[in-house]
């Protein structure tokens, strides 16, 4: 078949099974535009560049295929790459189609050009310029291979405007040839066999999960390995919801905000299984000091993570689909020996956590981040993904929010970018418009991309937003106040703002509840209004996140708060 | 420490760019780095000289290399047999004829080239290890040098298994 550039584009992502694409159009994709207006292409108009990036990234999160985002050359690409880098830091499969400029124009500082390849190379998994037609087909086949095989990650086609218009033969092609890269990830069976025998052996093991464990859909085989011998597990940020929120034996998150029981059992187990984790420094703790007494096993696809941050014992680099179900098969055996062996260690553990919940204080008027939360979570259902943007909200979230089954909890947990949540939202709820979907957000971070509120209206994207708003910054603010002898430097909003009129200007419902008695009514409301709603929380300015690991500290000397909390 | 790591990979623009950026991104510090075809058409090899603090530093580079998708193979050289040769040409300021003479001597010493000569200047090749090299440079610098280009190491492992099979 004769095609377009334009028309390859569109012919691949058919190929490929995509469902739609995020994006804004401009000069240096016009043909490409113009394919999508001819063949009807099912199209994400975003209000920016960032937004498209953000929604193709949360529909990655929530579906687990590849998110598709399009901009233009120049200012287009370059919106895009805090996107990109948020992709990349949390392992997403996203393809970035950029048009560049012709190519007798590049490198001539031509209208709207920027080095996208160059710009970009640090943060995606792999990047390409396509200047000629006949690479096109092999090039997208490559490149959603590669974003969604191994550990996943965003992939940039830059595509030159004359390759758009340029015409070949198409055909798709079958197979792939890339000479250093299989995206197959099968490791040593021997290293399953020792981490088998070191299990066998612990007397307080624990398994710490992340996002690799959602990533490659195995949480049902960690749940049962902790069902099957009473291991106590925790997770880092990323890997909420692969255990349910009150699944017995399981301590929530761990980490700078995690709880004290996760925590102190990371001090004090004598075997830590990671699995699908890269320690990441607002987990670890004081790096030196994180699990000071135990052997180390890290269970990775990635072998650039073993003993990049912390030293292991043994390593199983591979697939943990691969590695997994094999564990678990040369497990059986051992299984009620193992339960016995540690049944001491769990019943200690579980106590702790029973005894020292995530709390907050009382407060008889004021609504609290922290209720709201908790209230929120005690009248949804079990298919609810919860979506947050960046800051104390985000965290309150993984403390009291509870999550059933992976990807219902949708974070920005590596890069931490604020303004992610609502554009993020908006590709959930395209991806899973079975589940009801919630955006968590603060007065801060919904700023950031406020502008995507008009693309809920536009498409009807039944989405429902609080705003934790409480007139500050507030982990900046809580880090001011702790380490900064509360010099609130630029961390005071106090803004004109009225979010709720922004809302509803954007062609949305907006409401806002200020005092306690309004709280339950404010949430139901908020989930029985049809389509879009945003409910705007008055809270209060001075709370902050506990417990909490300051800088530099072991994870055994966090913060609780007054009252032990 | 430093280490001689030869990279296989993809002979496409901007290869050696994503080397190169991932080196210095993770904090090491490159010291030579050069490019050149290699007995397959589509294969560059890039050979680098690195400073690492140990080789639990070194293999996280190589790990994060490994996965860039347009490198093939990548070894550290330093850890095997190896022969291990750089080229220097060195121009030098000559004044009167036994100037000429001594440095054509010192040149034949250490079976180096004349590869040019002026009325004002000669130019030396010669090839080998570093330490043979810096020897040579050492020598002429009792005179005046004008200018000096050197390629970077390259290596090569003894034995019949070449990198690519490794």
């Amino acid at each position: 078949m004769r095609l377009n550039g334009a028309g390859i584009v569109i012919e691949s992502l058919k190929n490929e099974g995509v469902e739609f694409v995020f994006g804004y159009p401009g000069g240096a994709v016009l043909t490409l535009y113009d394919e999508i207006y001819k063949t009807n292409f099912p199209h994400i108009l975003t209000k920016h560049e960032q937004g498209a990036v953000h929604a193709a990234d949360g529909y990655a999160r929530a579906t687990g295929k590849v998110g598709v985002c399009i901009a233009t050359s120049g200012p287009g690409a370059t919106n895009l790459i805090t996107g990109i880098a948020t992709a990349n830091i949390d392992s997403i499969p996203l393809i970035c189609i950029t048009g560049q400029v012709a190519t007798p124009l590049i490198g001539r500082d031509s209208f709207q050009e920027a080095d996208v390849c160059g710009i970009t190379a640090p943060i995606t998994k792999h990047n390409y310029l396509v200047r000629h037609i006949k690479d096109l087909p092999r090039v997208l086949k490559e490149a959603f291979f590669i974003a969604r095989t191994g550990r996943p990650g965003p992939v940039v086609v830059d595509i030159a405007k004359d390759v758009f218009a340029a015409e070949t033969e198409y055909k798709y092609p079958a197979e792939i040839c890339l000479r250093g890269y299989t995206g197959k990830y099968i490791g040593d069976e021997k290293k399953i066999d020792r981490a088998v025998d070191m299990l066998r052996t612990a007397e307080r093991p624990i398994i710490f999960i992340g996002g690799g464990v959602i990533t490659s859909e195995t949480s049902q085989l960690v749940r049962e390995m902790v069902q099957k011998m009473n291991i106590p597990m925790t997770s880092t940020l990323m890997g909420l919801g692969a255990a349910d929120a009150d699944s017995a034996g399981y301590l929530g998150m761990a980490g700078m905000h995690g709880s004290y029981a996760a925590n102190m059992a990371i001090m004090k187990c004598d075997l830590l299984l990671g699995i699908g984790v890269r320690f990441d420094d607002r987990v670890t703790g004081v790096i030196s000091e994180f699990a000071p007494k135990a052997k180390i096993i890290h269970f990775d696809i990635d072998y650039a993570e073993i003993n990049k941050n912390i030293a292991v014992n043994l390593s199983v680099v591979g697939d943990l689909r691969w590695s997994l179900p094999l564990f678990q098969e040369k497990l059986c055996p051992y299984n009620d020996i193992i339960k016995e062996n540690i049944q001491k260690w769990y019943e200690n553990v579980v106590k702790i956590h029973t005894a020292r919940p995530f709390k907050y204080k009382n407060d008889k008027n004021n609504i609290l981040a922290q209720d709201a939360i908790k209230k929120l979570s005690d009248i949804v259902t079990h298919n609810t993904a919860i979506v947050t943007d960046v800051g104390q909200h985000q965290m309150w979230a993984a403390q009291f929010f509870k999550v059933y089954g992976p990807r219902n909890f949708i974070t920005s947990g590596g890069l931490g970018t604020m303004g992610f949540g609502l554009p993020a939202a908006i590709g959930v709820k395209l991806g899973r418009p079975d589940k009801n979907v919630i955006l968590l957000s603060g007065d801060g971070s919904i700023m950031m991309n406020c502008q995507e509120l008009a693309t809920l209206a536009d498409y009807n994207i039944n989405i429902k937003i609080i705003v934790i708003h409480n007139h500050v910054l507030g982990m900046v603010t809580q880090w001011q106040r702790m380490f900064y002898g509360e010099r609130y430097s630029q961390s005071l909003l106090n803004s004109k703002a009225d979010i709720v009129k922004i809302a509803q200007a954007m062609g949305i419902k907006g409401f806002r509840i200020k005092v306690k008695e309004e709280l339950i009514n404010g949430l139901q409301q908020l989930l029985h209004e049809q389509g879009p709603v945003l409910l705007d929380i008055i809270v209060p300015a001075e709370e902050d996140v506990f417990p909490m690991v300051p800088g530099g500290k072991r994870l055994d000397q966090m913060v609780m708060g007054e009252d032990g909390l | 420490m430093k280490y001689q790591i030869a990279i296989l990979a993809e002979n496409k623009p901007g290869v050696l760019t994503h080397v190169s950026g991932l080196i210095s991104r993770r904090a090491f510090n490159i010291e030579t780095i050069n490019a050149g075809y290699t007995e397959d058409a589509d294969v560059t090899r890039i050979n680098i000289v690195v400073d690492a603090n140990d080789e639990t530093e070194l293999n996280k580079v190589i790990h994060q290399m490994a996965k860039l998708i347009d490198v093939i193979k990548i070894v550290n050289i330093s850890e095997l047999a190896s022969i291990n040769r750089e080229l220097v040409m060195v121009k030098v300021k000559v004044t009167s004829s036994a100037i000429r003479a001594d440095i054509v001597n010192i040149a034949s010493i250490f079976r180096a080239h004349i590869v040019d000569v002026g009325h004002e200047n000669v130019v030396i090749e010669l090839t080998g290890e570093q330490d043979k090299l810096a020897a040579l440079i050492d020598m002429l610098n009792c005179y005046e040098i004008l200018e000096i280009a050197r390629t970077g190491p390259i290596a090569l492992s003894r034995g019949i298994i070449p990198v690519k099979n490794m």
